[in-house]
């Protein structure tokens, strides 16, 4: 914000200064000493160029285009709004005008039409929106100046937390067992165990080869071990994901069914007394398939393209 | 004060946007429409004779109980409640524009203030001062913008009607002088 005290740059022409180009803090507190005008505040390059007219007290009619042009443009560079499109823009026009202003015409040419109309009718038509901009901020002026009363917040009132009934004696019993539990820091020391899953698979997939349904207690005898239990339980999620069986729990926590994942024939065939056959159907990469589809993608080539070739 | 006015009254300062005459009305199924006329007669006459710090304001098609202006530099100073800020410059030409040529494209507002106006509008309209009106039949279907109540009661005005009329302002359009 640029606030200039020289009068030479004061708008003289309106006599009532419009509060957003002289900010009413500014001018009481420098009420009498000069004129602070905010340069800044053009709305627009109409509002600059009207403003120029006014002051130099020019007809809107008869605008004498090469000296308006000259002061615009030592105006925007001025107040920088030489990068400002619009001001450029309004430049550019003027000087077109002035240039068109130049150009030879003959006295009393009735078919010569003034460079100057377009601009004209877009000044006054500006002229009158400032007019109206006038009369709007005096009617806002008056219901700032007033107050409404505020519409009523709807009361929310929260409910009241229960007040609290407690006994020194109950607070000294909390406190207590609380200091009892935290007394013995209990330490757990992790021994590592190592899971045989493999070793499950291997047992599961040859008891699968014998029967086709089995039960969770075929493959873990009672009183296991929590590494064998584990063991079978990955394992047999793992047969689940090669498609080597299927399991099924019929009714929520009963017992899991572990069925034999159906074979063609020759398969079984082959299978017998040979129980790691599968693997070779679908190898046991540890993470398969995860990131195959989307480095494929680009190369693929859809088979209709050589369809289409051949047609 | 009579029953009707008293109600009026109440309805009114618990309110704190105008009320609309149907509304008013609707308080008291019983009453005429010229029984509410004379309830708010009797109701301003009463704020404005009686001492009253608070005055009755037809607004926006609607009735306003409101502070009077001269003890809103008191309240102010007191931070008791605070003016809302002024419009600037460049609001208030694109409200007029608006007030004046509505339905308006935004195409229209530009091209009169010779700058753009997206970011105004957008403004505008989040205060609710105007609002989305319609489609141009124009290429591309532009949005139409007109005026809201909000922009009345912002601008203390009944109706749009109560704006001078374009052949009262000073600067009449007319056809450019010849050279």
């Amino acid at each position: 914000m640029i606030v200039l005290a020289d009068p030479g740059d004061v708008r003289t022409s309106r006599g009532d200064n419009p509060p957003w180009r002289a900010p009413a803090d500014t001018t009481d507190s420098l009420n009498g000493a000069s004129f602070v005008v905010e340069l800044t505040h053009f709305s627009g390059p109409l509002d600059l160029l009207l403003t120029l007219l006014h002051e130099e007290q020019i007809d809107i009619y008869d605008i004498p285009i090469a000296r308006i042009a000259e002061q615009f443009l030592a105006r925007i560079q001025s107040l920088r709004l030489d990068d400002a499109a619009e001001y450029l823009e309004m430049a550019a026009r003027l000087l077109r005008i002035k240039a068109q202003m130049l150009l030879p015409r003959h006295d009393g040419d009735e078919s010569w039409d003034d460079p100057r109309a377009e601009l004209v009718r877009r000044l006054l038509e500006y002229q009158q929106v400032r007019e109206v901009v006038d009369v709007l901020d005096a009617r806002a002026e008056l219901r700032r100046s007033r107050f409404a009363h505020p519409p009523p917040s709807v009361p929310v009132r929260p409910l009241a937390p229960a007040r609290l009934s407690v006994a020194l004696v109950d607070l000294l019993a909390a406190v207590d067992r609380v200091l009892r539990m935290a007394s013995g820091p209990s330490v757990h020391a992790v021994v590592p165990r190592a899971l045989d899953v493999a070793g499950a698979v291997e047992a599961a997939r040859a008891l699968l080869a014998q029967r086709d349904r089995l039960r969770w207690k075929d493959l873990v005898p009672t009183g296991a071990e929590p590494w064998h239990v584990l063991s079978v339980l990955l394992a047999l999620l793992e047969l689940a994901r090669l498609g080597e069986c299927l399991l099924r729990q019929p009714i929520p926590f009963g017992p899991v069914e572990i069925n034999a994942a159906e074979r063609p024939s020759w398969m079984a065939a082959t299978m017998i007394g040979d129980a790691p056959a599968p693997t070779d159907e679908r190898p046991t990469v540890p993470t398969p398939d995860m990131e195959t589809p989307t480095v494929l993608m680009p190369h693929f080539d859809p088979p209709h393209d050589t369809a289409g070739a051949a047609a | 004060m009579t029953p009707l006015a008293q109600l009026l009254e109440a309805a009114l300062f618990a309110s704190g946007a105008p009320v609309l005459l149907d509304a008013l009305a609707a308080l008291d199924p019983d009453v005429t429409a010229e029984q509410l006329e004379e309830a708010l007669r009797e109701l301003r006459h009463r704020y404005d004779e009686g001492g009253h710090g608070v005055e009755l304001v037809e607004v926006a098609g609607g009735w306003q109980i409101l502070t009077r202006a001269e003890y809103t530099a008191a309240i102010e100073r007191a931070q008791l409640a605070s003016r809302p800020h002024r419009l600037s410059a460049a609001a208030l030409e694109t409200l007029a524009l608006i007030a004046y040529r509505q339905p308006i494209t935004r195409a229209d507002i530009e091209e009169i203030r010779g700058v753009s106006a997206g970011s105004i509008l957008r403004s505008l309209l989040e205060r609710g001062l105007v609002d989305v009106v319609g489609k141009a039949d124009a290429l591309g279907r532009p949005l139409l913008y007109g005026t809201t109540p909000t922009f009345l009661e912002h601008f203390s005005l009944r109706h749009l009607g109560e704006l001078p009329r374009a052949d009262e302002l000073a600067v009449a359009l007319r056809s450019p002088a010849t050279p």
